[in-house]
């Protein structure tokens, strides 16, 4: 077995482990490319069968149109149970990411995430988090516990011994797991071109319209896109390299239109990334723990 | 150190890297001995460690510490990187000195691998390439030889072991059992043996991943079907010509990992492969030093300690010795209050008082004698606060049972304490054992055919879990709630007022903490209510729930 493939079946481990001890667990879908990896080894982790759990997509109504579309077409294609959750307050409310900044996501992504986790009452979400992402990611255990606020204690995590991952949780607590803790953005991507899997079209560069804005190119995806005085709509071959919420969400002028170039272009980026990320501000790491605490995902 | 002071967790930290040749996991953990458990956790995921040695220090106790939770935990393959040595002037004698004590360290351990590097972090030296400053060392340099390192992985069995981990069931025509096959391959038209039913069946079908294939090998994520239909679920053991056992009693191995002691008695979920059972520490053999591996003698068990003890498991599992294999033999112990992951642990061998004793049936069996008696036997155990009315309750209770024909023993708490159990003490160990030999008292006597009441105070939620176990589903827990101020102002013997006057240490109520049941099957105030009023209430959840006639 090669190291992907190791990768792989520790994923498909951990996700037959959580359908087997879990009382109601959920995976969630956020339709980038870690989620299209999920889902695609949940696929494999229980075939014949379906996965015996449902998907969750927590929408900000910003996404990207293509990202709804592929979202609904994956489903649809794979006979898979998706849900929705939009934080309905947060829609009343008017919260947008032109005028809300920080409490934009707090609402509309991080909120939204325990009100549908407490809706369902699923006591177990899987994540597509990998340990590479930022440095408190890099201490957090593949199982990851949280109290009834959604809270996570990081100085009491459990020991998480060879393959013997304790499931047992009180009443109103809940587990994320991560089976992709294990992995890198290049593993990611490696897997990706190896299997095939079906990506949203972003990731491939298209002539897009897009603004200029501090140094990153804004996609003008619908009507409620703002620009700000002096800005200009040009049309420029432009991909996503992460995907989110599009008013929020820089691409980068690209060439690359099949899977081996976007792997290519981004495994050289990836290296370049790595060497900058070495840096990375130990207040950054910190604050990224403290947010946690309060119920990030 | 700065990690404490940002306020950041010191905990294992997992870093990737990929050479041309090699990908690499890297889990980076503490060395310190407060945090042996994080070490236990990078090392038991690991299939090499490499362990640091400070060329101007030699081998120090650290060393062996770090050494000896590594071999615990499974690994086979050591580096030890010999580092500043450009603090020793490069020396090949004060290196050939360290790397002398370093083989004798290791020698305590069987089947190891050890490769010894003299570096230079801050220099470079022998890192990622060979160090021109140390000609006189003919190896290779640290990330050459990580890349080529073939590791130890299981020595022990090789025929092909699986523990099931899901029954993959999407249709009536499909049944494939589920699972990542610890050792060993496997292929179509094979035979295969299921444990603990030993019954046998051929391979018929192999899926890796949602691929058919015609064999598999260790490692896979797989789904096996059978050629005919038997008796498999999760923590069943598919092998063949593999050296697994069946048991219930075992001798282990355990770092202990919780904040709170270890007592002998205590009550855990332990997971062994994919298997959960209430488990009992028997009793603590000893307890190994960490920094030099000798045997101590000890009472309790603190964190970060090693312990040798002897378990006994609330029903037989199929396992095997951590020696023969890594996955069969290795375990959690959970804390049945707080969930936490109290200890890892790793099977020794098993325990030969059990293959001497087995379970003898009867011809004349419990059902038998209950059809003699005319009765179904059954245990009521009343749980309170010393003055709640238990005893009062019981003996009532009984004398009701008892005129309407049926068998009845009473267990009362002063009562047996005066005889079966009068070597006992109050402390915790003490406590444990007097509820459990109580609990199997009852067991016995319901097994008699008797039905059997209890009247302790039972303060602990564990002790009561544990009596419930040992005496199974015939088991109704009547909680007496009678409030701390009613039972103090009865204080029929004097016992609040001797407490509060501090005469009494560890007196439930006042200095010790009463644990309020969370699922009693009933609950029973007594102030301002008469005995029989109780009473009744009792009789009618023993008619609901089947025990007495209605």
């Amino acid at each position: 077995m090669d190291h992907l493939e190791e990768l792989e079946a520790e994923a498909i481990y951990i996700m037959r482990e959580v359908a087997a001890e879990c009382e109601k667990p959920v995976m969630l879908y956020s339709i980038g490319k870690d989620s299209s990896v999920m889902l695609h080894l949940a696929l494999k982790a229980f075939y014949p069968e379906k996965p015996p759990f449902p998907f969750l997509h927590v929408n900000t109504t910003w996404k990207f149109k293509e990202m709804i579309a592929f979202r609904d077409e994956t489903a649809a294609r794979l006979g898979i149970e998706l849900l929705e959750y939009i934080n309905e307050d947060g829609v009343r409310q008017g919260i947008n990411p032109f005028d809300h900044g920080s409490a934009y996501t707090d609402v509309m992504k991080t909120q939204a995430l325990r009100q549908a986790l407490d809706r369902y009452g699923f006591t177990a979400a899987f994540g597509g988090g990998r340990r590479d992402e930022e440095k408190s990611r890099a201490k957090e255990r593949i199982f990851s516990f949280r109290n009834e606020n959604h809270a996570w204690d990081p100085k009491n995590q459990r020991p998480e011994m060879w393959k013997l991952f304790n499931t047992q949780i009180q009443k109103g607590e809940s587990i994320r797991v991560f089976p992709l803790s294990n992995w890198t953005e290049a593993d990611i991507w490696q897997y990706i071109r190896r299997e095939d899997i079906p990506i949203v079209s972003l990731y491939y560069a298209k002539p897009r319209p897009v603004v200029s804005r501090n140094g990153n190119l804004i996609m003008v995806d619908d009507e409620r896109m703002r620009l700000l005085p002096g800005e200009k709509v040009e049309t420029k071959m432009v991909r996503f390299r992460t995907l989110g919420c599009y008013p929020l969400t820089g691409g980068v002028e690209s060439e690359a239109v099949t899977l081996d170039e976007i792997v290519k272009e981004t495994l050289a980026a990836v290296e370049s990334e790595r060497t900058s990320r070495v840096i990375d501000s130990d207040g950054g790491a910190s604050s990224m723990e403290k947010r946690k605490r309060e119920g990030y995902f | 150190m700065a990690e404490r002071e940002q306020g950041i967790t010191i905990d294992v930290a997992y870093r990737y890297f990929k050479t041309g040749k090699r990908s690499f996991i890297v889990a980076d953990t503490p060395g310190h001995e407060e945090y042996t458990r994080n070490m236990a956790v990078g090392a038991s995921f690991a299939e090499l460690a490499v362990i640091l040695v400070d060329a101007t220090h030699g081998v120090l106790i650290q060393t062996k510490r770090h050494a000896r939770i590594c071999a615990l935990m499974g690994i086979r393959s050591f580096v030890f990187a010999v580092n500043k040595m450009d603090l020793v002037h490069y020396s090949e004698q004060r290196f050939a000195k360290i790397e002398k004590d370093i083989r004798i360290l290791m020698a305590e351990f069987d089947a190891v691998r050890v490769q010894i590097i003299p570096v230079s972090a801050t220099e470079g030296d022998n890192i990622t390439a060979r160090s021109k400053r140390m000609q006189w060392y003919k190896g290779a340099c640290l990330l050459a030889y990580l890349e080529t390192a073939d590791v130890i992985k299981d020595k022990g069995s090789e025929g092909f072991l699986m523990a099931v981990q899901r029954v993959c069931r999407p249709n009536h025509a499909f049944r494939g059992f589920q699972g990542q096959p610890a050792s060993g391959g496997i292929a179509v038209g094979d035979t295969v043996r299921v444990y603990p039913s030993k019954e046998t069946a051929a391979v018929a079908e192999i899926l890796v991943g949602d691929k058919r294939v015609s064999s598999c090998e260790a490692g896979q994520p797989v789904t096996l079907c059978l050629d005919r239909e038997i008796d498999v679920s999760r923590g069943c053991v598919l092998e063949r010509e593999s050296t697994v056992k069946t048991g219930a009693m075992l001798a282990v191995s355990v770092l202990w990992m919780d904040d709170k002691s270890l007592a002998p008695g205590r009550n855990f979920l332990m997971k062994l492969g994919t298997q959960t059972v209430p488990a009992t520490i028997l009793n603590i053999k000893y307890k190994v030093d960490i920094n030099t591996g000798a045997e101590v003698f000890a009472e309790m068990i603190y964190k970060n300690e090693i312990a040798f003890c002897e378990i006994a498991l609330g029903s037989k599992i199929v396992y095997d010795t951590f020696e023969n294999s890594r996955e069969l033999g290795s375990l959690i112990l959970i804390d049945r209050i707080t969930n936490m992951t109290s200890a890892c642990g790793i099977v020794e061998h098993a325990l030969l008082r059990e293959n001497n004793l087995t379970w003898q049936d009867t011809d004349v069996t419990r059902a038998l004698r209950e059809t003699q008696l005319g009765q179904k036997a059954f245990t009521v155990w009343m749980t309170g606060l010393s003055g709640a009315g238990k005893s009062a309750l019981a003996n009532e209770l009984e004398k009701r049972l008892f005129s309407m024909g049926r068998h009845t023993m009473l267990l009362d708490g002063d009562n047996v304490r005066l005889g079966l159990n009068k070597d006992l003490g109050f402390e915790e160990k003490d406590r444990i054992e007097n509820i459990r030999r109580i609990a199997e008292v009852a067991r016995l006597m319901n097994d008699a055919g008797l039905i059997v009441l209890t009247a302790f105070i039972s303060p602990f939620c564990l002790d009561r879990r544990m009596a419930r176990e040992i005496i199974g589903t015939e088991f109704t827990e009547v909680y007496v709630s009678t409030p701390l101020a009613e039972c103090e102002r009865r204080d029929v013997k004097g016992l609040y007022k001797a407490a509060r006057a501090g005469k009494i240490a560890q007196f439930t109520g006042v200095s010790s903490v009463y644990e309020v049941p969370e699922h009693p099957e009933v609950v029973i105030d007594t102030t301002g209510r008469s005995v029989e009023e109780c009473v009744d209430e009792i009789m009618t959840e023993l008619k609901k729930s089947g025990l007495l006639p209605s």
